[in-house]
């Protein structure tokens, strides 16, 4: 054991302040206390240095050794992330349980990578090939799933002078690659400090969607490849469902799921769930592709400030691979939080609502690590990190600073409201105030890869919901009567995609999950309804017989059509067509009916306006 | 073990105690308050400076004097002494017996913070616990290990309602042991009596933990009293393996309790004056509850908190639904109607809810049942409020049969008396029923099959 190298001289719950550390630096990593806790400087003055403790602080006292380490706090990348479950600062919670019990003791010191279990290397790279930082020099068939591809570290380029062939350790040296200093060892684990993006050769500008299976999503507000989105909503409107279905039905290669300060039987679902659930694109179970890092409100709050950079250094290491990577933090405002819980016990002067001044600056440098881009080596691969940060404001307020100072850095924006939660509409995100600014790419990808008329569909779905909003100011001031029989029409087509096209039951075996096909098929339906509908109107059909046409419930049913029985949704758009023309030729006007109906409620509405 | 002797306190801010020249104080250190009187009260410790300590004091600071008052530190952290005679008994919001009775004889003695269990441990809570309330039971189910806090203001039913899951909760299993725990922090005398006179009754004050922090009690003495409860709750489920089921009232107290902590601190505030760590101390008792992998006990938690003017944005109310695992909202409307328990089922929320219901567990009916209900009472209120502005004769035909549901709904489904038990299957058949009332297409929530077996048939 090393000596110590400093003292505590005072400890304020998660910040402890020490002295005699020689030479520190800026966020480096400090053992603190005889238990060698972990801990992290965040702040120098003089000789003094102020340390956050990512482990709870009970019992230190001044007097007590700190032990500098040097180095700053970095996570183990290589064979083995996969499947794991992490703390916020990477250390496999599954191994610390079976060495440690049920409940997180203090002071363990766990690798985050198995140093024993062997993997099966089989080179890529060719002895007296020129390789740089970056390049693959073997695989590892990590899991079913995941292809590991270990690359040449960041900073190491030359000649590849031995590779090997075989089963290794993630410590054993698999390739020797001769540089112009000399010699270099590499290994299958590479190290590398959180706080600092990793290489790459450039970004490019996000153009493929990252389908979800969720319909108000993938149709209404996509998110694409590489790009950002925030779910904010006050709780109860069910942003963890929406981050859950994501890390179950995305198609991207690998998910990161950082539960941050958020509830502990909610990363027990994950973790019970997703080794039953099948991912729909390469049939294996979910947990095959899937590292969790789990930090629950109640584990110490620094570790929680530290885990979403745990999660995206994780995530950047898969990009350089070439993977897609989707991360998804939930939620940012506990990570906020612990910034000022943090920053109000070095007294640092608040910014709005007691958060550090440079909330804004942080969280858009974490976004700002997502992206697609040309991976670091010689050979030309991209790869992406999507960021998908939920963000829970105080009383669903959005105006508070951490909503404001995503909506500045995000691309996306899923606006969930506790009304429609109310109501049992799920996924409850509000279509009148999201958005999505990467629409345009996406749409033009849906010529292509849909359906031509996949986008006009899309346009007119959302300006039908936009009239329904207006018209429903009429109704509330003045009565349903109130409406000419084409309004009652958008009213219904509004409802019909609302409740047979938005919502979505994260539950249903079937429902859960729409592939892009089955989605352009059933807005199709719903607005070919709407449509056909509004020429039956026209030609003079009832606006009971239309709206209350038996079709409907087959519509409504429609949701819960299998995937490979798309070819039944085609039909039953045929059959709604069908289904109107002749409501018009069987017609028996009842007019007057609705003429006197409207009559009287203009009436209503003078009497209203002349009492005023 | 020598324990040093301090006179230095130098300041005595509120309920905070600066001590000077202390050698070897560590950070949580418990701490006792020597008064000039004689009398002795705990403290623990906030912060260590050098040689300056500040202490917390648990107790009144009335009678404290900078000279005269005695400061030694015990070595350790807060801790429980506990065994199984903890059952029970009365204790104080610190952990002494208040009853009367001897001193615990302790077979292990816990750190009162205890650890966060490690969330690979945790084993989800899906075991559906019958608590003979409609409200509860038909659309917002709790299960073992869940977190559910009834959100309530001042003058509603809440020590009523739960008291009652206490009491009709617990008869449901006799095979299994079953205990409760009850925190009372900062609640009147009545209140805390009621609840004791009630367990009393029912004979599950043996079967009960009580701590007792009453409204004229130190206030201070309200951050331990929880942590103090949830210890005992921890002993009894993962050490004796019970289903403990944890009361704590009021939550609001405890909180502003910490909130003149903080502000005597002079620490940046966050809202209204509650510190900006409020979310991370409260999840540190919230997620107490739970089960574990093989283990058989387990802890849920109710929680009671009172909102500030029925305010749910309120900073308590609002922090504390981010980590619960929903919330039973009260409602001061229909406690004016008289309807008892005064449950708001819309904005009232189970999210372990879909696990612990259905086929094998409940009925197969019920998710289903449950969510048309929900939508319906939904529609039939829009539907009222509607009525309110442009009178009914505005209404469809359809909107007026939704409303009259509404009405129906809250007289016969929420609505029930304080000591009526009602059994699953008697909740559900009441909602069939009320179904009746709506057109069949209008019910696109249940399935066909389930209206053919359940709704009854009336010719």
């Amino acid at each position: 054991m090393e000596d110590s190298t400093g003292q505590i001289v005072k400890v304020a719950g998660p910040l402890v302040v020490g002295a005699g550390l020689p030479e520190p630096r800026m966020y480096d990593l400090v053992r603190v206390g005889s238990q060698r806790l972990m801990g992290e400087i965040i702040e120098l003055r003089g000789d003094l240095a102020s340390i956050q403790v990512y482990e709870e602080t009970g019992g230190l006292g001044p007097g007590d050794p700190l032990f500098g380490t040097g180095g700053a706090l970095s996570v183990e990348l290589g064979p083995g992330l996969i499947e794991s479950v992490y703390d916020g600062v990477q250390r496999p919670l599954d191994v610390i349980r079976s060495a440690t019990g049920d409940f997180i003791a203090r002071g363990v010191e766990m690798p985050g990578l198995d140093r024993e279990k062997g993997w099966e290397f089989v080179p890529v790279a060719k002895v007296g090939q020129e390789v740089a930082a970056g390049d693959v020099l073997g695989t590892v068939q990590e899991t079913k799933s995941v292809e590991h591809r270990v690359m040449v570290p960041p900073g190491v380029s030359g000649k590849v002078a031995e590779v090997m062939q075989g089963s290794f350790r993630v410590t054993d040296v698999v390739a020797v690659i001769s540089g112009a200093e000399g010699d270099t060892e590499v290994t299958m684990m590479q190290r590398w400090p959180v706080r600092m993006p990793r290489p790459h050769n450039g970004k490019r500008a996000p153009r493929d969607q990252l389908v979800t299976g969720q319909r108000v999503i993938d149709t209404l507000f996509p998110i694409a490849k590489g790009g950002t989105a925030c779910v904010p909503g006050p709780f109860g409107s069910g942003k963890t469902v929406i981050q859950h279905a994501i890390a179950k039905w995305a198609n991207a290669d690998i998910i990161l799921f950082v539960g941050c300060g958020e509830r502990g039987n909610e990363m027990t679902e994950v973790l019970l769930e997703f080794p039953e659930l099948i991912d729909p694109y390469s049939g294996e179970p979910l947990t095959k592709r899937t590292v969790l890092i789990a930090n629950t409100s109640n584990m110490p709050v620094a570790a929680r400030e530290a885990s979403v950079y745990t999660g995206i250094t994780i995530a950047e290491y898969f990009r350089d691979m070439g993977y897609h990577v989707a991360l998804q933090a939930d939620s940012t405002s506990r990570w906020a939080e612990a910034l000022r819980e943090i920053s109000g016990r070095l007294q640092e002067m608040p910014g709005e609502e007691g958060f550090p001044a440079y909330l804004g600056t942080r969280l858009a440098s974490f976004y700002e690590r997502a992206g697609l881009a040309r991976c670091a080596g010689t050979e030309e691969r991209t790869g992406s990190v999507t960021i998908v940060g939920s963000v829970s404001p105080p009383g669903g307020d959005l105006s508070e600073p951490v909503t404001q100072a995503t909506l500045r850095v995000v691309k996306v924006f899923w606006g969930l409201e506790d009304r429609l939660a109310f109501r049992r509409h799920f996924p409850a995100i509000n279509w009148l105030i999201s958005y999505s600014l990467y629409l345009g790419e996406i749409e033009k990808r849906w010529n292509e890869e849909v359906a031509g008329d996949f986008h006009r569909l899309r346009s007119e779905a959302m300006s039908v919901l936009q009239r329904e909003a207006e018209l429903e100011e009429i109704v509330r001031l003045i009565g349903v009567e109130a409406l000419s029989p084409a309004e009652r029409l958008v009213m219904e087509t509004a409802k019909s995609i609302r409740e047979d096209f938005l919502q979505q039951n994260a539950f249903d075996e079937i429902d859960a999950f729409s592939s892009l096909r089955k989605q352009y098929l059933l807005l199709k339906l719903v607005m070919t309804f709407g449509s056909e509908a509004g020429k039956a109107l026209e030609a003079g059909a009832g606006i009971k017989e239309v709206i209350g046409h038996p079709m409907r419930e087959s519509i409504a049913s429609a949701k819960y059509t299998p995937e490979e029985d798309l070819e039944e949704l085609e039909a039953l758009i045929a059959e709604v067509e069908e289904a109107m023309k002749l409501v018009v030729e069987g017609v028996v006007h009842d007019h007057e009916l609705t003429e006197s109906a409207a009559g009287r409620a203009r009436e209503k509405v003078k009497k209203v306006f002349d009492t005023y | 073990m020598s324990i040093k002797e301090y006179l230095t306190v130098r300041e005595i801010i509120g309920p905070l105690l600066l001590v000077d020249d202390v050698e070897g104080a560590k950070y949580g250190e418990l701490v006792e308050i020597e008064f000039p009187d004689g009398s002795v009260g705990t403290g623990n410790v906030l912060e260590v400076s050098g040689r300056k300590v500040l202490v917390q004091c648990f107790e009144d600071t009335r009678g404290l004097s900078i000279g005269k008052t005695r400061i030694r530190f015990r070595g350790r952290g807060m801790e429980l002494p506990v065994s199984r005679d903890i059952l029970g008994r009365v204790f104080g919001g610190l952990g002494d017996p208040i009853d009367g009775g001897p001193e615990i004889i302790a077979t292990k003695r816990l750190d009162v913070n205890g650890n966060p269990i490690n969330p690979t441990a945790r084993d989800y809570p899906s075991d559906f616990i019958q608590t003979g309330v409609s409200a509860i039971d038909g659309l917002n189910p709790l299960v073992r290990g869940q977190k559910l806090p009834i959100f309530s203001g001042s003058g509603l039913p809440h020590s009523r309602l739960a008291a009652q899951i206490a009491r009709q909760s617990a008869v449901l299993r006799k095979e299994e042991e079953f205990s409760v725990v009850f925190a009372a922090m900062g609640i009147t005398f009545e209140e805390a009596n009621y609840f004791i006179e009630e367990f009393r009754k029912t004979a599950a004050i043996e079967r009960s933990v009580l701590f007792v922090n009453l409204a004229d009690d130190p206030a201070m003495e309200r951050i331990a009293t929880p942590r103090m409860a949830l210890t005992a709750a921890e002993y009894l489920a993962f050490d004796l393996g019970m289903h403990v089921l944890v009361i704590m009232t009021d939550m609001t107290y405890y909180c502003e309790a910490l909130r003149e902590v903080s502000a005597a601190r002079k620490e940046v505030p966050g809202r209204r004056g509650y510190p900006g760590y409020l979310y991370t101390d409260l999840a540190m008792l919230y997620e107490r509850a739970g089960r574990i992998k093989g283990a058989k006990g387990s802890i849920t938690q109710i929680p009671i908190l009172t909102m500030p003017e029925d305010d749910k944005t309120h900073p308590i109310p609002d922090l504390t639904g981010y980590i619960t695992e929903g919330q039973i909202m009260l409602s001061r409307e229909l406690h004016r109607r008289d309807i008892y328990p005064p449950i708001d089922v819309l904005p009232s929320l189970s999210r372990l809810k879909e696990k612990g219901i259905g086929e094998g567990r409940t009925r197969e009916d019920h998710s289903n049942l449950s969510n048309q209900l929900f939508s319906a009472y939904a529609r039939g209120k829009e539907a009222k409020e509607l009525a309110v502005i442009l009178g009914e004769s505005a209404l469809t035909e359809e909107d007026k049969m939704f409303a009259s549901f509404s009405d129906e709904f809250e007289r016969e489904f929420i609505r029930q008396g304080e000591f009526e038990n009602r059994t699953m299957d008697f909740t559900l058949s009441v909602g069939w029923d009320l179904l009746r009332l709506l057109p069949r297409a209008e019910l696109k929530r249940v399935k066909p099959e389930q209206i053919q077996k359940y709704m009854k048939q009336v010719d």
